[in-house]
């Protein structure tokens, strides 16, 4: 189905997320929009999928016909379905019923021709997904191809997917996008939102490109990554040389310690940490990274084995006890683990650093605040809630409230859903803290993210874990291997 | 106890679950939709009291069912406007008007206190009722508690069978989700929440116009039956039929209290009343047990065949709350 955008605007009461906005889709287009967080793409794409409406003047015209919608409900019915970055189903219910909910029809839906339909679709795109399952013990991934098919089945010609590689594994990424090919080679037309340049140049047939509600330019292959990084940020960016901190005395050592969890089981790794050094953890979602950054910062305590930190023996301390040796912990979910929703920024520097009296100096507090928003460059105010900035900004925020000094720092996806500057910056402020003599571990499942800022690289694999490896003599292929179970020897367990 | 003694016994145990399962199963819908209707209580006995005054002035029974129904169905109106439409705290909302309703029903009730007023009278079933066992305990009841029987399967069904019950599960889970998929969540709230009410309205007149018949202000004893039949729901795990046996144990277990105080004269009757509720928690968790973190332990070291088995039963017996229990929902 061809698409066209006429003129598009919406704001949120001063600030234009979308100012007059011209594009022309073909029909079996996979079109990519690229900008970064912030940008107006998915205001736009909720526009186009009926979440939210544009102010008036514009138009959307669907094989040059003018059409209005007004709710999700319109635009499916007009044939434009999305994938909204967090998967909106129903965790705790089952897969059919997740498939079936919301196609019109009788009181009672006739459950056995629904799953005659499923089961041809997900076959078609050789999705193997369980009918019967519950939709909270899938993977990001699987939903993402549970919604695919869902929309198809309700008669999307148009698909928009909002960040859709945000969280899958890399073969997961690999069908995503073999899936969405065939798809437009059937004439149904793609629009893949994007922060990762790398996604949108091996994927689209054509790209857009916004930047402050605007569209600023738009490209064909074959794309000239520098110029589409001018584009999105309206200046050149560089990754930078990798960046390699002195090394310096032994932080933290690991001594045979095994984990297990009621899924896992990690036996006998030993490690040596080093002041200015930085390792990353890889591995698909799951595979024990998570608990072994944990048992790092000692919310879990090993089943055997030794931790040292600095020489003594933390063997079974708390996470309190880490805390006040210098170990700090960044958790993945920002708003749930790592910051408190509803507290403005004074609010967690105040928590951060003030921890005697019971009286709070507020004054003190804002000057503080005020001062780290300025050098940790968070687009907000000292009274801003947390969950009112922009994911990047939380991310700064949390970084700005890592006590000083620090032994060492854990992260677990410090750059996730951020766009390519946020992670830039991101990394020079934790690399300053390299220089400071922190040690870093983290965990991330952009590969490249891994190469380039870590020393070494810790590969995770349902539980058994790889020898040091060298990140600046591996390749992204060698490490995706590993990853995916390939090349492991025969016994598991692992020394350094 | 001869066995027509104890069928006679049970027989009345259906019967005095009938209005908490009608409380039960009107909370279902209104939680499932994402509303805490929290003036159940209030809501019960003002119905209760209506109900009997319209019936008692009117002379017919069944207008007095339905005036309970509209005295639910209007409290709930409030409940719904302040949360859905105000985007107030339902918990705030819904307490204060478990106890305004709660007084304002002792004072209003005044004229009626103690007056004869009509009954319903049981209706046994032809043929049926004549059937050994099943006969008197099922098909010798009144009216209003065959109505509750069909009333647990009809809401079961609805909510796990049909397209729009789907949606209402969808509603109170995710409702954004549910926009996606074409609800009208706000609207599909306000209608829940009121048939919900209308339920638990019926809950009032099925106490004064059936089971503990006419009005007796403070001491109708019904105080607390809502806070109980509140519990039911959430230990129900926000299904009807688990939600109708927690309703079941509950008079069940007050049943026995009666009965065991005539065989332990020596235990002090206090303690035979209040029995019924620690029971009934206990009863309750042991339902709930899949949600225990040493419950997941013990599966993981069994054997694959047997954990599979069991973790698929305990998967099934899991509640969670709708995840949108309590929280306003709006597009943007």
């Amino acid at each position: 189905m061809n698409v066209e955008l006429k003129n598009i605007h919406k704001h949120f009461g001063k600030t234009y997320a979308n100012k007059g906005i011209n594009l022309a889709i073909p029909a079996g287009t996979i079109q990519g929009i690229l900008g970064e967080n912030g940008a107006g793409k998915s205001t736009l794409m909720k526009i186009l999928s009926g979440f939210i409406q544009a102010d008036s003047g514009g138009q959307i015209i669907l094989d040059g016909k003018p059409v209005t919608i007004h709710s999700p409900a319109d635009a499916i019915h007009v044939g434009v379905g999305m994938l909204h970055q967090d998967p909106l189903d129903f965790p705790p219910m089952r897969v059919l019923d997740n498939f079936l909910l919301g196609r019109s029809g009788g009181l009672f839906p006739n459950r056995t021709a629904v799953a005659r339909d499923f089961s041809l679709l997900a076959e078609k795109f050789d999705f193997s997904l369980d009918p019967d399952s519950y939709v909270d013990s899938l993977t990001v991934g699987e939903r993402q191809q549970l919604e695919i098919i869902r929309l198809l089945w309700l008669g999307a010609r148009i698909l928009i997917l909002d960040e859709p590689t945000t969280g899958i594994s890399a073969s997961q990424k690999t069908k995503l996008f073999a899936t969405l090919k065939i798809l437009a080679e059937q004439g149904m037309t793609v629009i893949f939102v994007s922060h990762k340049l790398e996604d949108v140049e091996h994927l689209c047939s054509q790209v857009a490109i916004l930047r402050a509600g605007e569209l600023v330019g738009e490209m064909k292959p074959p794309f000239s990554t520098t110029k589409l990084v001018e584009m999105m940020f309206g200046k050149a960016v560089t990754l930078g040389e990798r960046l390699t901190a002195e090394v310096g005395d032994a932080i933290l050592s690991l001594n045979n310690i095994s984990l297990e969890d009621v899924r896992l089981k990690i036996k006998d790794v030993s490690l040596d940490l080093r002041a200015g050094e930085v390792i990353g953890l890889a591995g698909l979602e799951g595979s024990g990274q998570g608990m072994f950054i944990r048992a790092c910062s000692g919310l879990v305590r090993p089943v055997g084995g030794r931790v040292q930190l600095k020489g003594h023996d933390l063997t079974g301390k708390s996470y309190h006890t880490f805390k006040n040796a210098g170990v700090n912990f960044l958790p993945a979910a920002r708003l749930e683990e790592g910051l408190v929703p509803g507290l403005s920024l004074t609010d967690h520097f105040v928590l951060a650093e003030q921890p005697k009296g019971i009286f709070i100096d507020r004054a003190a507090g804002e000057k503080l605040a005020e001062d780290r928003i300025k050098s940790f460059n968070i687009r907000g105010t000292p009274l801003s809630t947390v969950e009112s900035l922009s994911g990047g900004n939380q991310q700064r925020a949390e970084l700005a409230l890592l006590q000083t000094p620090l032994s060492m720092i854990l992260l677990e996806h410090p750059t996730r859903g951020l766009d390519i500057e946020s992670v830039i910056y991101i990394w020079a402020k934790l690399k300053e803290r390299c220089k400071q003599g922190a040690a870093i571990i983290f965990i991330s499942s952009d590969l490249e993210e891994v190469l380039q800022y870590s020393d070494r690289v810790l590969v995770f694999f349902s539980g058994k874990v790889s020898p040091p490896i060298d990140a600046a003599t591996t390749s992204v292929e060698q490490l995706g291997q590993l990853i995916g179970g390939k090349g492991w020897p025969e016994k598991g367990g692992s020394h350094a | 106890m001869n066995q027509e003694n104890l069928l006679v016994g049970l027989a009345g145990v259906l019967a005095a679950a009938a209005p908490i399962i009608f409380a039960v199963l009107g909370e279902t819908f209104s939680e499932r939709a994402g509303v805490i209707n929290l003036s159940m209580n209030g809501t019960i006995l003002l119905s209760a009291m209506g109900g009997f005054a319209v019936a008692y002035n009117t002379d017919n029974i069944v207008l007095g069912f339905l005036a309970g129904m509209l005295i639910g169905a209007l409290v709930a109106l409030v409940v719904a406007f302040a949360s859905i439409t105000l985007k107030q705290s339902q918990v705030a909302v819904g307490f204060v008007l478990a106890l305004t309703c709660r007084d304002l029903s002792y004072f209003l009730g005044n004229p009626y206190m103690g007056q004869a007023g009509p009954r319903l009278q049981s209706l046994p079933i032809p043929f049926l009722s004549d059937l050994p066992i099943v006969g008197p305990l099922l098909f010798k009841q009144d009216f209003i508690t065959y109505v509750s029987f069909i009333a647990i399967i009809l809401a079961w069904v609805w909510i796990y069978r049909t397209r729009p019950g789907l949606m209402l599960q969808g509603i109170g889970e995710k409702p954004a989700a549910a926009f996606i998929r074409g609800a009208n969540v706000n609207l599909m709230r306000y209608v829940y929440t009121m048939i919900g009410g209308a339920l638990i309205g019926l809950a009032g007149p099925a106490y004064s116009l059936a089971i503990r018949a006419g009005w007796m202000g403070t001491i109708s004893g019904l105080d607390g039956i809502g806070w109980i039949a509140l519990s039911i729901t959430i230990f129900g795990g926000w299904n009807p039929s688990r939600a109708a046996f927690g309703a079941y144990l509950f008079a069940f277990l007050q049943w026995l209290g009666l009965v065991l105080q005539g065989v332990f004269t020596q235990v002090p009757s206090q303690v035979l009343q209040v029995a019924p509720f620690p029971l009934m928690i206990l009863t309750l968790l042991l339902v709930n047990i899949g949600n225990a973190e040493w419950v997941e332990r013990t599966l993981a070291a069994m054997p694959e065949n047997a954990r599979k088995i069991f973790a698929k039963a305990l998967r099934a017996m899991r509640a969670s709350p709708p995840a949108a229990l309590g929280v306003p929902f709006d597009t943007d």
